[in-house]
């Protein structure tokens, strides 16, 4: 039974935040997050929450203090986007290691300079390695069903990971849109109660968290986490699965629309997807096989399903927002790069960097990607590896 | 879960046995370490002077003189590292510090 | 609010900092540790916060752990911010019923830790009213790292980043005054102690900061023989000689309330305190006498301003 409302992305998440009622929420502002402590303060002081809320004086401090309250036994989260993120990233390294099931929800902003409040996925992305899951979302539908399933996916006991639970500053995070919520009772049932094996308030045994280790235990240590990360591939299937049968809608680790039988694809992750489907939807009405895969799940990478996916694919364009300097592309770039070349695929694939500090991406932008990919195909040559898209030159 | 077997715990362990996240479940677990072997000079305890006024017993950085009814006992020389601090605190000359271990 | 101190009672409870750990022999932070551990009320249990620092690495190095009771380490700059953390997943979950017992929250900080990079931290925890104790064992340098300034080195200290040379005199600039700015935060309490005697005045002030509601701040000197440069068996002489010479005042703030604990029958020239350390050997070559004098006279001045404060009632 759902209940239909009308919410943006941040009052959709503020709402799954208050069903699951967590023990403790540090949080500061920054924009475009800022809604996301604001609501939870407002349920809190109307009596709808039995979360406390600390105030702390910093995003460093929100992160430092969310470890704190999650090793203590607690379940435990925050909210930020770009700078409070890239403040806190030595504690992200910290809640990774210490295999700490924290949640953070994320609203990816571009990071810094120039100073900008727009939608891009350089914090996120900065963080991929840090050990954290990340689960990404294209419209508020799926950033509140991904908050809902947050928790059973980083508490369970072959993983216990931080989990970030991201979507897209501005264009998903302040825009309203219809979506199905769960009753409240279905969503405490779903997500259960925390129950740790090891905390700091355990009376019967203490316990002692972040040591100093030498050099003949670090790599140990990050092979724990690397098996971790490994393990909630599964995991996150399992808890889809469960969420499928309370709510009626399928995850896994990405979205195929219409890519079947696609010729040329596109990989992308957020907002941007639902553009992309009315190209799709557009090409598709004049006969052109052209096909979208959404990712959901950046971490961990799910690379043999992805090469799958697009074996059949003859030309890719992977898009990523935000740029990795490194001269070649991004992120995605690499990532599925990889994951292609591993796959010994033979589809051509190629990196445009998009919607940088909230820079627009068109419908038109996209059919115009699709015409680029089906000319490599064709002609088998790529000129434009790497390209900018909306860039003025 | 189980108190830490730290005895099971090497810098040769594999990292299945390595604690997740290197918590450990217990308290106390330094006491393992020897850290007496440190000792460049050892304090004697000379009981028949001591007037136990236990004045020695809060200035150790060490916790290595014990207390049982409230009387202190003879050194930890498994961890007193021989500072020396409690042989200049102590009124009745009841504390030597001698060299070596 | 203390009870009543009995030296022997106290020196009988059970130890709760065990040895093993790696502090160097003769070290002022474990015995700071060990005094603020035995004012926790037997059956108390306690979760111990620590921020990076000397006490941190040598305490807990995998699997090694000193403590007794629960403890985090984070990292440097959060100590404040983490056990806030801790503090009040305590108050959730003692209200949802799933806890019983009495916990405690004390965590440590060098002066690093405390006075420079968490310093924010710190303060946010203070503000935020937490029911914590944040200890400062100022031991007057970044000393882990290897006798670095930081803002609590006394002037012309002889440091690594602020070495006496033929341009040089040691630190430019005096001590930050933590407590005071601790207690311009309106906390519950503020206790400014070291080591002297049968430890009564650190006892004291520890269980007053742990027992009084709110949050509470102690700020203990720590003295380092290796940063400081005397024998490691005078730690002892060098408190006493740091309190007769005002140099380091024993006093404490309860509720805004300023109380001077102990005022010197006979005050002791601060030359007396800077001849039995190396790192100040250089103010007494000859032509130096007046950055001695300099001292003195922020001493005097300090404990002038104190004596104001503390009679204001």
């Amino acid at each position: 039974m759902s209940i239909r409302e009308r919410l943006s992305g941040n009052e959709a998440i503020a709402l799954a935040i208050k069903q699951i009622n967590p023990d403790v929420m540090p949080a500061f502002p920054i924009t475009p997050s800022t809604e996301i402590p604001q609501f939870v303060a407002n349920y809190i002081a109307n009596g709808k929450m039995d979360t406390e809320f600390i105030p702390v004086e910093s995003e460093h401090s929100s992160m430092s203090a969310t470890v704190g309250a999650s090793a203590a036994g607690a379940r435990a989260l925050t909210a930020t986007s770009s700078c409070g993120m890239a403040l806190m990233w030595e504690e992200l390294y910290v809640a990774a290691s210490n295999r700490l099931p924290l949640a953070l929800a994320l609203v990816n902003r571009a990071l810094s300079g120039p100073i900008n409040i727009n939608c891009d996925h350089s914090d996120s992305m900065g963080a991929r390695d840090s050990g954290w899951l990340q689960i990404y979302a294209e419209n508020n539908q799926e950033v509140y069903d991904n908050m809902v399933q947050a928790f059973r996916i980083s508490e369970h006991k072959d993983v216990l990971l931080p989990i970030m639970i991201c979507q897209d500053g501005f264009i998903t995070s302040h825009a309203v849109e219809n979506i199905e919520l769960l009753e409240d009772a279905v969503v405490k049932n779903f997500v259960g109660e925390y129950e740790p094996e090891n905390y700091l308030l355990n009376p019967e045994q203490p316990m002692a968290v972040g040591p100093y280790a030498v050099s003949n235990y670090y790599m140990e240590t990050k092979m724990g986490q690397r098996a971790a990360m490994h393990n909630a591939k599964q995991v996150i299937l399992d808890v889809a699965k469960e969420f499928e049968e309370i709510s009626g809608r399928h995850y896994g680790f990405f979205e195929e629309y219409c890519l079947e039988d696609a010729e040329y694809a596109i990989l992308i992750i957020g907002s941007a997807a639902g553009t992309c489907k009315d190209a799709i939807d557009a090409l598709r009405a004049q006969g052109k096989k052209v096909g979208l895969l959404k990712l959901r799940v950046f971490r961990p990478f799910p690379a043999e399903e992805i090469a799958a996916a697009l074996s059949h694919c003859k030309s890719l364009a992977i898009m990523d927002r935000s740029d990795s300097f490194n001269g070649n592309g991004g992120p995605l770039g690499a990532e599925v790069s990889q994951a292609l070349y591993n796959a010994r695929s033979s589809v051509l694939a190629v990196n445009y960097i998009y919607g940088l500090g909230g820079r627009d991406i068109r419908v038109e932008d996209f059919e115009d990607i699709y015409n680029r990919l089906e000319t490599i195909a064709a002609t088998g040559e790529i000129t434009d590896q790497f390209d900018y898209i909306g860039l003025r030159k | 879960m189980a108190a830490t077997d730290i005895s099971k715990i090497t810098e040769k362990s594999t990292w299945q046995d390595i604690t997740p996240g290197n918590q450990v479940y217990g308290a106390g677990t330094s006491r393992s370490f020897k850290t007496g072997e440190w000792r460049t000079q050892t304090p004697v305890w000379i009981k028949e002077k001591c007037k136990q006024c236990l004045l020695c017993v809060p200035v150790c950085p060490d916790s290595s003189i014990p207390v049982k009814n409230c009387e202190r006992e003879d050194f930890d020389y498994d961890h007193c590292k021989g500072c020396g601090i409690c042989a200049k605190v102590c009124p009745f000359d009841s504390i030597d510090m001698k060299e070596g271990q | 609010m203390a009870t009543k101190y009995n030296f022997k009672e106290v020196m009988n409870k059970p130890e709760r900092l065990a040895p093993g750990h790696r502090m160097c022999a003769g070290c002022g932070g474990t015995i700071a540790v060990r005094a603020v551990l035995r004012a926790l009320h037997e059956g108390d249990k306690a979760v111990i916060g620590n921020a990076t620092g000397c006490l941190e690495v040598s305490s807990f190095m995998y699997p090694y752990t000193a403590w007794e009771d629960s403890y985090i380490h984070n990292a440097f700059e959060n100590a404040g911010a983490t056990l806030s953390g801790v503090e009040t997943a305590y108050n959730v979950l003692k209200k949802k019923g799933k806890i019983d017992d009495t916990y405690k929250f004390i965590t440590f900080g060098g002066d690093g830790g405390t006075y420079d990079i968490g310093f924010q931290s710190l303060s946010g925890a203070m503000e935020r009213g937490h029911d914590l104790v944040y200890v400062c064992y100022d031991n007057g340098a970044y000393m882990n790292t290897g006798i670095q300034r930081s803002s609590a080195t006394p002037r012309f200290a002889d440091t690594t980043t602020t070495p006496v040379g033929s341009q040089s005199n040691g630190k430019l600039q005096g001590r930050k005054d933590l407590a005071a700015i601790i207690a311009a935060h309106n906390v519950a309490y503020v206790g400014q102690t070291t080591f002297l005697g049968n430890f009564k005045d650190i006892h004291t002030k520890a269980e007053s900061a742990i027992y009084t509601p709110g949050p509470a701040f102690l700020n203990i000197m720590a003295p380092c023989p290796r940063g400081w440069r005397y024998d490691a068996s005078d730690i002892m002489t060098i408190c006493k000689l740091a309190v007769e010479t005002c140099y380091w005042p024993l006093f404490e703030v309860i509720e805004g309330k300023w109380i001077l604990n102990y005022e010197p029958k006979k005050k002791l020239p601060i030359e007396d305190f800077l001849r039995a350390q190396g790192r100040f050997k250089h103010l007494f070559k000859p032509g130096n006498e007046h950055l001695i004098q300099q001292f003195q006279d922020e001493v005097d001045r300090r404990w002038e301003d104190l004596q104001y404060n503390c009679s204001r009632g």
